[in-house]
């Protein structure tokens, strides 16, 4: 493999680290794909990430085989781990629509070192979320029921409820998720192919690329494009988590009928998002050595939105309490005090521990930038962020407003099973992704440099009176 | 006379392609191409550059325009469906509420509308560039490779009424390339 290294490592406050050229981004960039050595550390974990997805494939043909009664849901718990899980991987794709669409139309030209591999991480966490209701469904052949097609019954989705919109959302996220990656690499896959010294790789990235030839025209329409979809995807994202809080909020659970439920579930959504973006990050900048491309300056703005987006999750926990409180209302109050003292109490204070005290340390520069630490508290955030799930799903249906009603609940070996099968498929996906397609947009790092901008910066002047002479 | 059925008769040109080295040789001489009258142009370039086909005079409107219409019928025909379902095709009384209950409509009309928008915005960029085109005569040109890696090239098409096969590569020549080649048909 090529080497090719920057002058010095990135200072504070530099997204690029100084000395790079066209040619050394292109090259280290797509050297990581374009090589023919398979590294022992990808393979190993490349094995280790298919086992965990063969717990996924078995756990999931016992349930097709038995049925859902392997889980552990039962009357009154009936939204078991499935809920948790899908609540929860949905809510880490969307840190990669808001690095890519918010903070484009935001001018973060920082988010150009970890869009593509985000936007990656939301596709593969989407695919991961959207196994759980098809599973959870007890007959998944039936899954297209949800889709408004003219049938012989006659009927049609019932239009009013959360759970249908959830689908729209859900899989409309889904395939602009993959329309906007999709469109983002169409440029960097013809520089794979104009790079390419083997026919089948030529082949392969040339059918992909579609005969992406940069033209001038091409690239403008492409922007149109690109800034349309980040403006469609920014709503969008904002919807979807919406719409995954509307399944609980439109319930008359005691817990989850707030109007706090929104904008708490998007909060957390990108909280814990970034968390995963973070995780990832953190070990494939070390393995790969592109430190030059995500400096530590990138880890310190991730950390600093987790703070942020932290704080307001925190507030939401704040007001939930209040609220109970306020309203005086005998159920909402019960389910605070089961929070706080009743069987669920353990939960609740791990996942004040993991989502409100532990990431305060990010208030500290030196936690931001040092990326051990960091990747400590991206772990934790991201255990809490499942925590909350569990303490909202199950917590509520375990003491509804009868005691009566009330039940017990706990996930079986199949429950841990499927979702520890997800991750597998997560990182199994993500693994596939970092060998043969370029994590870190090639074209856009380009645009990051001093020498891409015609007459900018006042660093360059003997070009300048050409505008006058056309006029 | 040429024969036009003559297999082995040589085609005319596509064009001819300038190479650069910087982006403002590029910028500079996509200005002069227009003062100078050429229509038929097009620039390359490994990254998107502000003000390039301004530069080359061309004007672009339509894409936003698709979108737009993409999104009306994504909004419009998610409405209509829920509307036709649940008012028309089979009317069904929920917790009392009206047939034609709008503001439950908002979300699936909502996600229709990104979604219709976003495919139009996709598929109307791929489709008004003229992609999928996996041959492309510039491709015969074998520096052409560094377009999508660290060079700059600018093309006048054969087709324009002002080219001239000595005097248009005199004048790209004098724009301070690192090489002026003809694009093979």
């Amino acid at each position: 493999m090529a080497t090719v290294s920057p002058l010095r490592e990135a200072k504070e406050g530099e997204i690029i680290a100084p000395g790079h050229t066209f040619g050394s981004v292109t090259d280290k960039i797509s050297d990581i794909v374009q090589n023919d050595t398979i590294a022992i550390g990808w393979l190993a974990s490349l094995a280790f990430a298919f086992m965990m997805l063969n717990i996924l494939a078995i756990s999931a043909a016992y349930l097709l085989y038995r049925g859902l009664g392997i889980w552990g849901i039962n009357v009154p718990v009936s939204w078991g781990f499935a809920i948790v899980n899908f609540v929860w991987w949905i809510g880490i794709g969307h840190a990669g629509t808001l690095i890519s669409a918010i903070l484009l139309l935001l001018r973060q030209r920082w988010r150009t070192s970890i869009n593509r591999f985000a936007e990656a991480m939301t596709l593969f966490a989407v695919a991961c979320a959207g196994m759980f209701p098809l599973l959870h469904m007890g007959r998944p052949y039936f899954a297209y029921w949800l889709m408004p097609y003219p049938n012989t019954f006659g009927l049609w989705p019932q239009w009013r409820s959360p759970l249908v919109w959830d689908v729209f959302a859900v899989s409309t996220y889904a395939t602009v998720s993959l329309l906007f990656w999709f469109v983002g690499l169409v440029p960097d896959l013809a520089t794979l192919r104009d790079r390419a010294t083997n026919k089948w790789t030529q082949t392969i990235f040339g059918l992909l690329a579609m005969g992406w030839r940069g033209s001038a025209i091409h690239w403008q329409r492409y922007e149109v494009a690109y800034g349309l979809l980040a403006a469609l995807a920014t709503p969008l994202v904002v919807s979807v988590h919406t719409v995954v809080s509307f399944d609980f909020a439109a319930g008359i659970v005691p817990g989850w009928h707030t109007t706090i439920f929104p904008p708490y579930f998007v909060a957390g959504a990108i909280y814990s998002g970034f968390a995963m973006v973070l995780t990832l990050a953190i070990p494939v900048r070390q393995v790969y050595n592109i430190k030059d491309f995500i400096t530590t300056t990138h880890l310190d703005y991730m950390a600093r939105i987790m703070l942020t987006t932290g704080l307001i999750v925190a507030y939401g926990y704040g007001i939930e309490a209040f609220m109970a409180w306020y309203s005086a209302n005998k159920f909402e109050v019960a389910v605070m005090q089961n929070r706080f003292t009743g069987v669920i109490r353990w939960e609740y204070y791990m996942l004040i521990l993991c989502n409100v005290l532990v990431p305060q340390l990010l208030w500290f520069k030196y936690v931001r930038t040092t990326p051990s630490v960091l990747f400590v508290i991206s772990l934790i955030v991201n255990l809490g962020m499942w925590l909350e799930r569990y303490v909202i799903v199950i917590g509520s249906l375990t003491r509804d407003n009868l005691p009566s009603s009330w039940g017990r609940y706990s996930g079986t070996i199949w429950d841990w099973g499927i979702y520890l099968g997800t991750i597998g498929l997560f990182l199994t996906l993500l693994l596939i992704f970092l060998r043969v397609l370029p994590m870190i947009s090639i074209f856009e790092m380009k645009t990051l440099l001093p020498e891409a901008h015609p007459h900018g910066h006042g660093h360059d002047t003997k070009n300048h009176g050409h505008q006058e002479s056309v006029k | 006379m040429s024969d036009p059925w003559d297999q082995n008769a040589a085609l005319p040109p596509f064009g001819l392609l300038a190479e650069f080295k910087t982006v403002d040789e590029l910028v500079d001489a996509a200005n002069k191409v227009k003062t100078e009258g050429y229509k038929q142009t097009d620039a390359y370039s490994p990254y998107p550059v502000e003000g390039l086909t301004d530069a080359l005079g061309h004007s672009l409107w339509l894409l936003p325009l698709v979108v737009l219409g993409g999104g009306l019928a994504g909004g419009l025909g998610g409405y209509m469906l829920q509307w036709f379902t649940s008012v028309y095709s089979y009317p069904l009384i929920v917790a009392d509420r009206p047939f034609h209950s709008w503001p439950a409509f908002f979300p699936v009309t909502f996600e229709c509308t990104i979604l219709g928008a976003s495919l139009s915005a996709v598929f109307g960029m791929f489709a008004l560039n003229r992609l999928p085109m996996p041959y492309h005569p510039v491709f015969n040109v074998e520096s052409f490779d560094k377009a999508s890696r660290d060079r700059f090239f600018l093309c006048i098409r054969s087709i324009d009424p002002k080219y001239d096969a000595v005097e248009t590569r005199k004048f790209l020549e004098s724009l301070g390339p690192c090489e002026v080649q003809e694009v093979p048909e």
